[in-house]
């Protein structure tokens, strides 16, 4: 379950740094508004399944702003961007801590139905949510790799300038990698929010993760990214069971930070800057 | 430079100096105590300043390097036994060493790769210190009682309000005058050099490694002489220090003051921290503040306050 949905949010960050060059600081917000969102959306309507919908679109049009009228007019210059969205961070943030407050809130698990091997027990939704979970990869993934919008994401990805002098349009194809990114990250936090609880503080740890995850499995590779976050999704599980989770969460930062150091581009990827 | 506009400027700083020093007759208690705090982080920020002003290295995790001060201190006082002294110097030497291994390991990393290299090593940094909560008392903390100096048979505590404010405005004023003093020098040059451009620095026969070095354990020690001074005025030490709010505090500071100035950060950490001040009075999202400056900076000023002045005005600021 954690593995999927780390892998959603992660693939969000990595298409956005494989494809514009820039790390995005807020990407954990964004997974945290989808998780506000859909609390919001299923409190007020009773339906989960039309939040799952809401979410991800609605926190796809915040950034769609937000690289409409900061990162767009700063020109994607790598370190104006990080401070930029260290900035975007903090209003998202504080915007949800003085409308949503600072609780933790769930929502009701939309399905019950609990699956029991005979070793042990497995909650019916944990499932659900690895399934839409995979089914959202595989869209993103047969988006990139059949549509023209794909084609043109990877065109950019490869060589911005040849790209623009073939006719791409580069600046609309940005817009829509950063919403798409975010998309992912708010269907991931949406997803989780019957299993967790919506917090205003929860995007700091998903965007920790997520570089974690970006960063072994390779900056701007997207397969790099879909196999670390397995790994890391599910030995974060077990170590997790064995050690205490901060000893986990030291380890895994530690091991990135080292991994990054020496090999600039992380373990299969690109150089990075 | 010529020698006369160094010699302006110089006098500019020890001006600047002398009014906060004078200040402390005039201000009214709270605002007295207020930028007594304001001095200490100042210095946070000036440290800070060393990497991103004078080196071109934007880092994210200098709450590390300020917190390594602070635990320095504040352990070897509480566990050990350590006075006020010795408790600094253990401050700086942990500083130092925390400065030593972060700067090797990030050798070969620039622009983003450093940003995010930084972050995770502070990020680690600090979950050790929750997960040591017996010893450091995790995010709670623990609180020190009846610091003090005694110098030359008087006996100076910390909590009177007028040796909290001295002491900041001697360890500010320290801190500044190195980052005046490295503006002028030739090393200082040199990381300025670094900054504009590494490959050519380097093809001039300057040993880069070194000078990145040099420059992080400087930004380094400057800011767990800060986290240090912290400790031991304002008698609390706890995790917070070490967040990531922490981190992004002296970049903030450092930008809206201007970078690569030597006075910016001191005036971006006292319009900062009073703006955050009235704002947390108005809203419990106090920190929309934070986040709308760094926006709003990145758009229209990228120069900073002292920064746009030398710019139009002052272009001899150093």
């Amino acid at each position: 379950m954690g593995a999927l949905v780390l892998a959603l949010t992660a693939l969000g960050l990595s298409l956005v740094f494989g494809v514009m060059r820039i790390v995005n600081v807020a990407h954990g917000e964004f997974f945290m508004l989808g998780a506000i969102v859909a609390w919001y959306v299923s409190t007020l309507t009773g339906s989960f399944l039309l939040a799952l919908l809401v979410a991800p679109v609605a926190v796809a049009g915040v950034a769609v702003l937000a690289d409409r009228f900061v990162l767009r007019r700063i020109g994607y210059e790598p370190e104006s961007t990080i401070v930029a969205t260290i900035g975007l961070l903090y209003i998202l943030q504080q915007t949800v801590l003085t409308t949503y407050g600072p609780y933790a809130r769930p929502v009701e698990a939309p399905v019950y139905f609990r699956v029991d091997f005979p070793w042990f027990g497995y909650s019916g939704y944990k499932l659900v949510v690895a399934g839409v979970a995979a089914v959202l990869l595989l869209v993103t993934w047969m988006a990139l790799s059949r549509t023209t919008l794909g084609l043109q994401m990877r065109a950019t990805q490869q060589d911005r300038e040849m790209a623009q002098a073939f006719a791409v349009p580069v600046g609309r194809v940005y817009t829509v990698v950063f919403g798409v990114g975010a998309g992912l990250a708010a269907a991931a936090g949406a997803l989780i929010v019957p299993v967790q609880q919506a917090h205003y503080l929860m995007g700091l740890d998903a965007l920790l993760m997520s570089f974690v995850v970006v960063i072994l499995g390779g900056l701007g590779s997207l397969r790099g990214t879909l196999v670390a976050a397995f790994v890391v999704g599910l030995s974060d599980g077990a170590i997790s069971v064995l050690f205490s989770p901060t000893l986990a969460k030291i380890v895994a930062t530690l091991l990135v930070a080292l991994v990054l150091a020496v090999r600039g581009r992380g373990l299969f990827g690109e150089e990075l800057a | 430079m010529t020698d006369d506009r160094r010699g302006l400027a110089l006098g500019l700083h020890l001006g600047v100096l002398a009014l906060l020093g004078a200040l402390q007759l005039v201000l009214p208690p709270f605002h007295h105590g207020m930028v007594a705090r304001v001095m200490v982080l100042a210095a946070y920020a000036v440290g800070y300043n060393v990497l991103l002003g004078y080196t071109g290295l934007m880092s994210l995790g200098h709450a590390m390097f300020f917190a390594a001060g602070m635990y320095g201190t504040g352990l070897t006082i509480q566990h050990w036994g350590f006075g006020a002294g010795a408790g600094f110097l253990a401050g700086i030497v942990a500083g130092l060493a925390v400065a030593a291994a972060v700067g090797l390991v990030t050798l070969r990393t620039a622009g983003p790769a450093f940003l995010i290299v930084t972050m995770m090593l502070a990020q680690a940094f600090n979950l050790a210190t929750l997960y040591f909560n017996d010893v450091t008392g995790g995010d709670q903390g623990f609180i020190l009682s009846g610091l003090g100096l005694d110098l030359f048979g008087v006996r100076l505590a910390f909590a009177d309000p007028a040796v909290k404010y001295n002491a900041a405005l001697v360890v500010f004023a320290a801190c500044l005058l190195l980052s005046f003093w490295l503006t002028g020098s030739p090393a200082g040059r040199v990381l300025l050099a670094l900054k504009e451009n590494e490959e050519r620095t380097r093809l001039l026969g300057y040993n880069t490694v070194r000078c990145r070095l040099f420059a992080v354990v400087v930004s380094g020690l400057l800011s767990a002489v800060a986290g240090s001074t912290y400790t031991l005025l304002f008698s609390y030490v706890g995790s917070t220090f070490g967040g990531i709010l922490y981190s992004i505090y002296p970049l903030l500071w450092t930008l809206l003051g201007g970078a690569g100035t030597t006075l910016g950060p001191l005036v971006g950490t006292l319009v900062m921290t009073y703006f955050v001040d009235v704002a947390s009075a108005i809203t419990t999202g106090y920190l929309i503040v934070v986040g709308a400056a760094l926006i709003v900076m990145v758009l229209w000023a990228p120069a900073g306050i002292v920064g746009g002045i030398r710019v139009r005005w002052a272009p001899w600021l150093p």
